[in-house]
């Protein structure tokens, strides 16, 4: 078994609203910066144990797609390295 | 009909649920998530509030638990489900309706009355109103805009599965009397059966005659 650090980064389907990403847009303009757009995203870190970096990205697929991301709102992307144990 | 209001760690419109359907003389009982359903459970209302805090997204760990499969299978062999705020993000988290319920476009709390417009009077929940109808509901949510692709919305409205519109006074359907920006002003929706509904807006809080309109008891009647 190898340990990993699976990355999960969730963030809303293009089009869909981001009332949080506007209001944040907002505060920092306030704050004097200029800026064209904002995104805002999830991430999660999952640190697993598996027997290859492919078996870890599948196992963090499946935490996406079970509970991490809504399929109505979000897309996803799944990232995968060795971490030291 | 006994029917189910299943209260999860932070469940708040759970009593409110049972008060108001029993003063309608129909059964009701707080059942505990963890409990499961009860054999004779005629009919489910998953209730208001901030289950298990809003983590994550608003219904989405309520919408995992164990419960919430007895309520898929409840509802599958026919029984009423009934989602109402909190209870609605979780019948969607947990794909029993179609669509997500996400944060208002205004980015803040929305607690008002509102004006909804009976849109589909042929199913259990609406079976009491015209057609057209306008009623005035109480909204107290965060994250209650309807969200969904266009081309499953066009479906649902094509199949008539829309039970409840944001609209004004006079019944029209207009951006400024949408409380958080859900797509084309849905308060409330079937799932691919008309006995499961999931709806944003509390019947439930305007049902007791003793303090104030009744326009929610409509819905609630559909376990009577």
């Amino acid at each position: 078994m190898t340990a990993y650090t699976a990355t999960v980064e969730v963030r809303l389907k293009s089009g869909v609203l981001d009332p949080e990403a506007e209001t944040t847009a907002r505060a920092l303009e306030r704050l004097g910066f200029e800026l064209e757009d904002l995104r805002s995203a999830d991430l999660f870190e999952l640190d697993v144990d598996a027997e290859s970096a492919d078996a870890a990205r599948e196992r963090a697929t499946e935490m996406a797609e079970r509970l991490l991301a809504n399929p109505t709102i979000h897309d996803y992307e799944v990232g995968v390295a060795e971490r030291e144990p | 009909m006994t029917v189910a209001v299943v209260q999860f760690g932070g469940s708040n419109c759970d009593r409110d649920t049972v008060q108001a359907l029993e003063s309608l003389g129909i059964d009701a009982e707080l059942v505990w998530h963890a409990d499961g359903l009860p054999e004779e459970t005629d009919g489910v209302v998953v209730p208001g509030g901030f289950s298990y805090g809003d983590y994550l997204r608003a219904g989405a760990m309520a919408a995992r638990s164990p419960v919430m499969a007895e309520v898929r299978a409840a509802a599958e062999a026919g029984t009423p489900v009934l989602g109402i705020c909190n209870g609605a993000q979780i019948g969607c988290e947990a794909a029993l309706t179609p669509g997500a319920f996400t944060t208002n476009a205004s980015a803040r709390f929305q607690c008002e009355h509102v004006h909804l417009r009976v849109e589909n009077a042929d199913t259990p929940w609406t079976s009491r109103y015209e057609a057209g109808e306008v009623v005035e509901f109480p909204v107290a949510h965060g994250e209650g805009r309807f969200e969904i692709g266009d081309e499953e919305l066009a479906t649902l409205e094509a199949d008539d599965r829309i039970l409840f519109r944001y609209c004004d006074a006079d019944g029209e359907v207009a951006p400024a009397a949408n409380p958080n920006g859900s797509k084309h002003n849905v308060a409330a929706v079937t799932g691919d059966e008309d006995h499961v509904a999931v709806m944003m807006p509390h019947p439930e809080r305007v049902s007791l005659a003793d303090i104030g309109p009744t326009d929610g008891q409509g819905v609630l009647r559909a376990f009577d």
